[in-house]
């Protein structure tokens, strides 16, 4: 953490409220996200309790697997998700513009342009946390697996005809999710961690009730106080106010209420059938309905409150205007979004249960450009974020007084106009150090020359002033402009637009799977297995 | 008086082996739980009974077929003759001498064996306190091998790295434990890698993996080394203090809790049941570790949110600190930043 996000921690505990850590919003938000909040059995891998989904704040759609045991019911669930989730997804797999994408071509070797669809919007996913995060990977890795009946009339427990697909965007998802800076799937205690800091740890910021109680305080209250609350306060029948955001429910719920509920739902279940005539069946049904009902009353109850603050976060951070670059890292996610779309159309296999080598590697790459990208990005879109690159000596803050026009001595000299500039930043600037700053969004290079005595610098612009001997009109800092300048590359990406290599389909010539020539297995099914 | 040291004590030994005032409640064996109810901040740790009945049918899993089962997970298909010794006795003393006796047995022997839930003991900030592992194995060559069965998955073989973490850390303190049985066992050696058992992807079908611990191994030596020893701790408290939970009212528990220095940082959150009223006593006091280890490392000697923003605002504090200095940069450059909104 930067000495400047740890000064407004702690202004936030001084004031009892939440402090700002961005001048604008860093993610995209989607105009209409898709919130998911799951809910699963404790103990158990991934044997889903219930869900809130939706894109409408007031109507979610709840989901409840009644005894999280039964495979036929978490079956029934995951379909039911799928029917949410997918027709979500495919909204946006039709609406496409026209791109420009660079290949090879297999016949010459070269590389040439050709004409792509490129999604015109994407799905977005927020769930409430990270766990949430971690948990749509594993529903996803526990369905791309499993086989229809369609697919396998032989297949002992076949899944219900959606869910493989559902499991493949889950998988989707949260692999894109570890993109720093990515939109597709995102949580709300990151959005809320990135814009705002509290006067509590990170640890604790990871509890959603108590981050949003810093940053939504209101009232004498103070943000301690109401986080508190939210991480402690317990009803008379000893039930949280504030239940865990997911997935993982609290034991006291479990123990007090929810065990109960699941065994007078068995009970029932039972007597149902080990009923003798259809009138005691009748009676019986009944009774199973009213049991399922309250596991039903028992699970929203458990979702509703985070299902709520997970819009309201949406609500917070659509307060604040977007970056500058934040549309294009969307633009990043789009294609990654149609490259997934053109994979499962061109009928290519689920993901593989673990990347090959390179592919591994080449993921890593990408991601530890986009970090560097990020950071970038962010620092050039936001005066706070630039703040603690300049207290770090990575970037500086400058008046320009002086233009000295110089040229360079080539046969055909181009301009190379010196600049002297104050600042009282101290930059970690060496003779020749590259500096850059933003010129109609684009890098402007300067290198660093020396410093005078009374402290000023002297920089020399070196390129985007056109090809005369004359600098193009406005390229060139006027006497008095305070302009940022960056000792880090705004943009270290070539081709900054174009797809991931791992986000190519393979009619496109995507990467090869080396490892997998054949399909992977579905999982071994047990009789006791959960998803 | 040595009491059972149980996996969270493990864990908050781990998180903050530091704290003078775990150490001696730990020490006393004290019911911190209890004790956190009764000064008003209860602990947030409890256990779904979900948890604890799949926790249990999978450990019986694991461990079903006369220990076999096991084996085959250390890639023994034939074993021969495993012993499962016999290790109830009365009493933690008789059961810890039960252990040794039966691991002595099993080194000679030369054959398999399997220590279902054994009791060992180690020596604590300079009191004993009694380990109980989920099992040991002895090799026919003299080998102990601690295992350690947890009902989080291994998915596609590999467990969520935090997890195993902690799991390691845990089974780094048997084997320590161990390692005084071993170096009085003729021929007999601890392994430095524990089996992990784990339910395999979304089964219940056990699974594992060899984690080597020599890592946390070092680490745990040194935390031990380093405690301070519980006597000294006692003796540093006035006159009088007990921590008689039923019978000392909440006044009282809270000046005796009092009387001992805590070392608040936020990993306690996780792994102590006192966490919440030593949170509360450190953001009264205005700690600065309350925000995290980290953040008391940034700020050189400030160590009180009001000393800090002081410096920053230039109110108090030495230009010449380099904290200092950087502390007010930052406020200045944040302050301009925030202006331009
Ligand atoms: S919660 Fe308190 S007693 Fe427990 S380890 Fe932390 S500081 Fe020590």
């Amino acid at each position: 953490m930067s000495l400047i996000s740890t000064l407004a921690r702690l202004e936030a505990v001084e004031s009892g409220r939440a402090q700002p850590l961005a001048t604008v919003r860093h993610r995209h938000l989607s105009d209409r996200p898709l919130v998911l909040v799951p809910l699963t059995t404790a103990g158990e891998a991934g044997a889903p309790l219930g869900a809130l989904v939706g894109t409408d704040p007031g109507e979610p759609r709840l989901l409840v697997v009644a005894q999280p045991r039964d495979r036929d019911l978490r079956f029934a669930f995951l379909a039911d998700l799928a029917e949410e989730v997918l027709p979500y997804v495919d909204s946006f797999t039709d609406v496409v513009e026209a791109a420009e994408r660079s290949e090879t071509d297999p016949e010459t070797g070269k590389k040439v342009k050709v004409e792509v669809d490129l999604c015109a919007d994407a799905p977005q996913v927020i769930v409430p946390s990270r766990a949430g995060i971690e948990y749509v990977r594993l529903l996803g890795r526990s369905m791309r697996f499993r086989r229809t009946a369609e697919q396998d009339p032989e297949t002992p427990f076949p899944a219900p005809p959606r869910v493989p697909l559902l499991g493949r965007w889950l998988t989707h998802f949260g692999e894109r999710a570890r993109v720093p800076g990515s939109s597709l799937l995102l949580s709300a205690t990151d959005l809320l961690n990135r814009h705002w800091a509290t006067g509590q740890s990170s640890l604790e910021d990871q509890h959603l009730g108590a981050l949003l109680a810093w940053i939504d305080a209101d009232g004498p209250e103070s943000g301690a106080e109401a986080a508190l609350r939210a991480e402690l306060g317990r009803d008379p029948q000893g039930q949280l106010f504030c239940p865990p955001a997911g997935p993982a429910t609290d034991p006291a719920f479990d123990n007090r209420l929810l065990a109960p509920a699941i065994e007078r739902f068995d009970r029932a279940r039972q007597a149902l059938a080990s009923a003798e005539d259809g009138e005691s069946a009748d009676e019986r049904l009944g009774e199973l309905h009213v049991a399922e009902r309250e596991i039903r009353r028992l699970i929203l109850s458990q979702l509703r409150p985070t299902w709520d603050a997970v819009w309201r976060s949406v609500e917070l951070l659509r307060e604040l205007p977007a970056g500058e670059r934040v549309a294009d890292r969307w633009t990043r996610d789009r294609w990654s979004f149609t490259g997934h779309r053109d994979r499962i159309v061109a009928g290519e296999p689920p993901q593989p249960r673990r990347d090959d080598a390179v592919t591994a590697a080449q993921k890593l790459a990408a991601r530890e450009s986009a970090q560097s990208q990020l950071e970038a990005q962010e620092a050039l879109d936001d005066p706070l974020v630039l703040a603690g690159r300049r207290l770090a000596g990575e970037a500086f803050v400058a008046e320009v007084v002086e233009v000295t026009m110089a040229w360079s001595e080539s046969k055909r000299p181009s301009p190379r106009p010196l600049l002297t500039v104050r600042t009282d930043d101290r930059p970690h600037l060496g003779e020749g150090t590259k500096v850059y700053r933003s010129l109609e969004g684009k890098p402007q290079t300067a290198e660093f020359v020396r410093s005078e005595e009374d402290g000023s610098l002297v920089l020399r612009i070196t390129d985007r002033m056109g090809r005369s001997k004359e600098p193009a009109p406005g390229s060139v800092p006027e006497k008095g402009e305070r302009i940022a300048w960056t000792l880090f590359e705004h943009d270290q990406r070539v081709g900054a637009k174009l797809p991931e290599r791992e986000e190519t389909p393979w009619t496109h010539g995507g990467p090869p799977r080396s490892d997998t020539p054949d399909p992977e297995l579905p999982d071994a099914v047990t009789p006791e297995d959960l998803l | 008086m040595p009491h059972p040291l149980d996996a969270r004590a493990l864990a908050a030994l781990a998180a903050n082996p530091g704290c003078r005032r775990r150490a001696l409640l730990d020490g006393a064996g004290v019911d911190k739980t209890a004790l956190a109810s009764k000064l008003g901040s209860p602990a947030a740790f409890g256990q779904s009974q979900f948890a604890f009945m799949r926790g249990n049918a999978f450990e019986a899993k694991v461990k079903a077929d006369g220990g076999r089962e096991l084996l085959r997970l250390l890639g023994i298909a034939e074993p021969g003759t495993v012993r499962v010794p016999e290790l109830a006795a009365a009493g933690p003393e008789g059961r810890v001498a039960r252990t040794a006796l039966a691991l002595r047995e099993a080194t000679e022997a030369g054959t398999w064996a399997l220590l279902d839930h054994p009791l060992l003991s180690l020596e604590v900030a300079g009191s004993p306190a009694h380990l109980e592992p989920d099992a040991v194995v002895v090799h026919p060559d003299g080998r102990w091998t601690v295992v350690e069965i947890k009902s989080f998955p291994m998915i596609d073989g590999a467990a969520d790295a935090s997890k195993v973490g902690a799991a390691a850390r845990q089974s780094a303190v048997y084997v320590l434990a161990l390692e005084r049985v071993a170096a009085l066992t003729r021929g007999a050696e601890v392994a430095h890698s524990v089996l992990l058992v784990c339910p395999k992807d979304f089964s219940n079908l056990p699974t594992a993996s060899v984690v080597d611990v020599r890592k946390q191994l070092s680490v745990t030596r040194r935390q031990l080394a380093r405690l301070t020893r519980i006597e000294e701790i006692a003796a540093a408290l006035p006159d009088g203090v007990t921590f008689d939970v039923e019978g000392c009212s909440a006044r009282e528990l809270e000046a005796a809790v009092e009387s001992v220095p805590h070392a608040y940082a936020p990993e306690c959150l996780s792994a102590c049941e006192l966490a919440f009223h030593c949170r509360e006593r450190a953001r009264g006091a205005g700690a600065v570790e309350a925000l995290g280890r980290s953040v008391r490392g940034e700020l050189g000697g400030l160590t009180t949110v009001g000393d800090v923003l002081a410096a920053a605002r230039g109110e108090e504090g030495d230009a010449d600190d380099p904290t200092v200095e950087a502390l007010r940069r930052a406020a200045a450059l944040r302050a301009e930043a925030l202006a331009c909104r």
